[in-house]
């Protein structure tokens, strides 16, 4: 071998034999095709656009967010006037959509909570309820509940005349919810002031009853400490600032109510529809979430003795929501994903808003790409946080 | 409980109905002590009068029919009745959209094949190629049915089909396409090599994070522009793509799960007898792990199936967006809580079919993991 000329035979062979049965070198040729395909389909995707977009004059930028937007919103929690630009309209759009998210998901948990408590009573009637809500609920879509509650609250509501009112000031009517709200007084602002210093106190107070317990055994009343501070300071800040007690009254005025505090029917139909369409899967969470923990602890924290409420404060509930916490934070998300379901009943959220937006301007890219980016940043936060909270929960092993 | 019970039976009857097996079940479940008894009553009273409430509304004071689209006699009812002469009128509409009224044999015929698919889908026995090949004749009748110009059949175009078989059509069609994108996604995700496994858990996570109305409205106004020029996808189709890219990253999730939950000896023994990646993967690891997730596969079949009514959205006259407009008409308008309880019916029947499916797959699977 080593006689015949170099140049007349193949070139030497590699230090490295480059053959596709060597599964490093197959796993990198893979790579680089999968990577190429994907970068090829998107190369031809955009190029197509570019094209596209040329051909039917469509700008593209985000220049568009500064003009004036010219379309009116119902509902805003900020100032907002159609002379207002279509990048206030978005911020109005993305304030809606965390609004009824939050709200949806504090209703829905309470709500889940109780029917996933209530699959597992005792009581067979109540049991066979909330087992009977779980199935309708889980079962129908959410986009024909909403379209239900919207058409039973415009459709079969009575019109602002003659409004239902289950309670005094509480109106229900073809127009919304109409419901009485404190009126403009300081004192509402020094009682709301001392509710939060109320729950900091707490918390500071929970912080260092715990370590006291730890380092002495000395147990300190927490509950009460809590319920005197976040409901006590309120109250003294009104007894303070004079006990006014002037509330703004809805009052129908011609052909619609005027003041006090109204819950549209868009929104109202939104809420209702997540909050009884969610809380059914939260339920299901619960349930299985107390069925996991064994009934061996429960009868060893007996055997020591902890009343009822103590069991489960300490011993039930913190190994229930470990297997509670994951499944739940998925719902959070669902939630706010669903909301998007807004554009159905015709509530202003982020994706009607920009809809409107997109077909105003004609630039689709942008508006869908706004969307979809509040929506990442919101489940990528909320994911975050469950994460972060599961990972303090989770159980620490030697 | 029991004990108790066995107690009380063995006395001699001291009178009264204490004896009778459904009153210490009464006994025990419904009225064991003072609160539990008025909470059963409080309860049993607020059923009761709701109860009545829907029965008189849905039946007592009901309207059925009524002449030549004369809806005076339902809105004389204020409410107290329902108008069920929509229904009557208009299930037709409802359930098949605006398809050619002389040929509506033919919508009915692929519900039916439809249901006779899925129904045909639940027998084990049939779960290897033979199943492969009664879905691909049943979706070739279907789209002759539907499309018909052959065979005698007139030819009806795509804009003119709606309801049930629209909804039918993109669940089924839509999980069937995803499937195997969720396959590949999950072996993806799981792979060793980190520029597949990046693009996997980007895909995936990119199309969780965002909702599905976001994605009809990506289909309906970006796809066009995508596609070069002078090819153009209907509506429907583009509505479909969106439903399986969305799909798939979910059942992508799901299929990872049942993956994770293969041990690794499977993994290794596969290897040692010298199996490639696909023999491996497609003869030893998939058959296993696709039968631990089929639970949570029904449940996003479910969850995909009720999705489907989002298409409404972009104007497609699907189940739901036909009942929704059935009453744009003045004459019927104001009556649509009607029209969604009927709809609502026909979702809940296949929602709730699937999932007792499900559950009784569930119990099998366990059942035959105990030995």
């Amino acid at each position: 071998m080593a006689s015949i000329p170099r140049s007349s035979r193949r070139p030497a062979p590699p230090a490295v034999r480059l053959s596709l049965s060597d599964p490093f070198v197959r796993s990198i040729v893979y790579q680089i095709l999968v990577v190429g395909g994907v970068a090829l389909i998107i190369w031809y995707l955009v190029s197509n656009t570019m094209t596209n977009m040329e051909a039917r004059k469509i700008a593209s930028g985000f220049d568009f967010l500064n003009r004036e937007a010219g379309f009116a919103i119902s509902e805003h929690s900020i100032d907002y006037s159609p002379a207002d630009t279509y990048f206030r309209a978005l911020v109005v759009g993305v304030l809606n959509t965390l609004l009824i998210a939050v709200l949806g998901i504090v209703l829905a948990t309470i709500l889940g909570t109780v029917i996933g408590i209530g699959r597992l009573a005792k009581n067979w009637l109540i049991a066979k309820v909330c087992s009977v809500y779980v199935e309708v609920m889980r079962n129908l879509p959410l986009a024909v509940q909403l379209f239900f509650w919207y058409a039973m609250i415009i459709e079969n509501l009575p019109g602002p005349r003659q409004a239902i009112s289950p309670l005094p000031g509480v109106f229900l009517s073809s127009r919304g919810i109409m419901v009485p709200v404190p009126g403009d007084d300081p004192a509402y602002g020094w009682m709301l002031i001392a509710c939060l210093i109320g729950v900091v106190a707490t918390l500071l107070i929970s912080r260092w009853a715990r370590a006291r317990q730890a380092a002495t055994g000395q147990q300190f009343p927490m509950m009460r400490a809590a319920a005197g501070l976040i409901l006590g300071l309120p109250l003294l800040a009104w007894l303070a600032g004079g006990a006014p007690t002037t509330l703004d009254w809805p009052e129908l005025r011609g052909f619609n109510f005027q003041g006090g505090g109204s819950m549209s029917p868009e929104f109202a139909a939104l809420l209702l529809g997540l909050v009884t369409y969610t809380a059914a899967f939260i339920a299901e969470i619960v349930r299985s979430g107390i069925l996991a923990v064994s009934h061996g602890q429960t009868e060893a924290a007996s055997a020591l003795g902890l009343r009822r409420s103590l069991n489960l404060r300490l011993v039930v509930l913190p190994q229930a929501l470990r297997v509670i916490i994951p499944p739940m934070i998925s719902q959070y998300l669902n939630i706010t994903k669903n909301s998007s379901l807004a554009v159905l009943i015709g509530y202003p959220d982020i994706v009607s808003i920009a809809n409107t937006a997109l077909n105003q301007t004609g630039q689709a890219i942008e508006g869908i790409a706004i969307i979809m980016l509040v929506y990442l940043t919101v489940s990528l936060s909320i994911a975050v946080f469950g994460n972060w909270y599961n990972k303090r929960l989770a159980l620490v092993e030697r | 409980m029991s004990d108790a019970a066995a107690t009380l039976k063995s006395l001699p009857p001291s009178g009264g109905f204490s004896g009778s097996p459904f009153a210490l079940w009464a006994k025990a479940n419904l009225f064991p002590n003072w609160w539990s008894t008025v909470v059963t009553l409080v309860l049993a009273y607020l059923i009761l009068k709701f109860g009545f409430g829907v029965l008189s509304w849905a039946f007592f004071n009901a309207v059925w029919t009524v002449e030549n689209q004369d809806t005076e006699v339902c809105r004389q009812l204020k409410g107290v009745g329902a108008c069920w002469a929509l229904i009557t009128e208009k299930y037709r509409f409802i359930l098949f959209g605006t398809y050619p009224f002389q040929q509506h044999w033919r919508p009915t015929l692929v519900i039916g094949i439809f249901l006779a698919l899925y129904g045909v889908s639940t027998v084990r026995s049939l779960w290897n190629y033979r199943l492969g090949v009664i879905w691909v004749a049943g979706l070739l009748s279907i789209g002759v049915l539907m499309w018909g110009g052959v065979f005698g059949l007139s030819y009806v175009e795509q804009e003119r089909w709606g309801g049930l078989p629209i909804t039918l059509m993109l669940a089924t069609f839509g999980i069937a396409l995803a499937f195997p994108l969720g396959i590949l996604l999950a072996l993806g995700r799981r792979s060793d090599m980190p520029a597949i496994k990046a693009i996997c858990v980007a895909y995936i996570e990119l199309i969780r994070g965002v909702p599905l109305i976001s994605l009809l409205f990506m289909a309906s106004v970006m796809l066009p522009l995508f596609l070069p020029e002078g090819l153009t996808i209907d509506k429907l189709l583009r509505a479909q793509v969106a439903i399986i890219l969305f799909a798939g990253a979910y059942l992508a999730e799901v299929i990872r799960g049942g993956l994770q939950a293969i041990p690794k000896g499977q993994y290794e023994a596969a290897d040692a007898l010298g199996l490639s990646y696909w023999k491996k993967t497609g003869f030893i690891i998939l058959p296993q792990a696709l039968k631990i997730v089929i639970p949570p596969l029904v449940n996003t079949f479910i969850g995909m199936f009720k999705d489907t009514s989002l298409v409404v959205i972009i104007g497609i006259y699907d189940l739901l967006g036909a009942a929704k407009i059935s009453t744009i008409e003045p004459a019927w308008r104001g009556f649509s809580v009607e029209a969604y309880v009927f709809v609502s019916i026909i979702y809940f029947v296949f929602c709730f079919a699937m999932s007792k499916y499900s559950q009784k797959v569930e119990v099998e699977l366990s059942r035959s993991h105990k030995r």
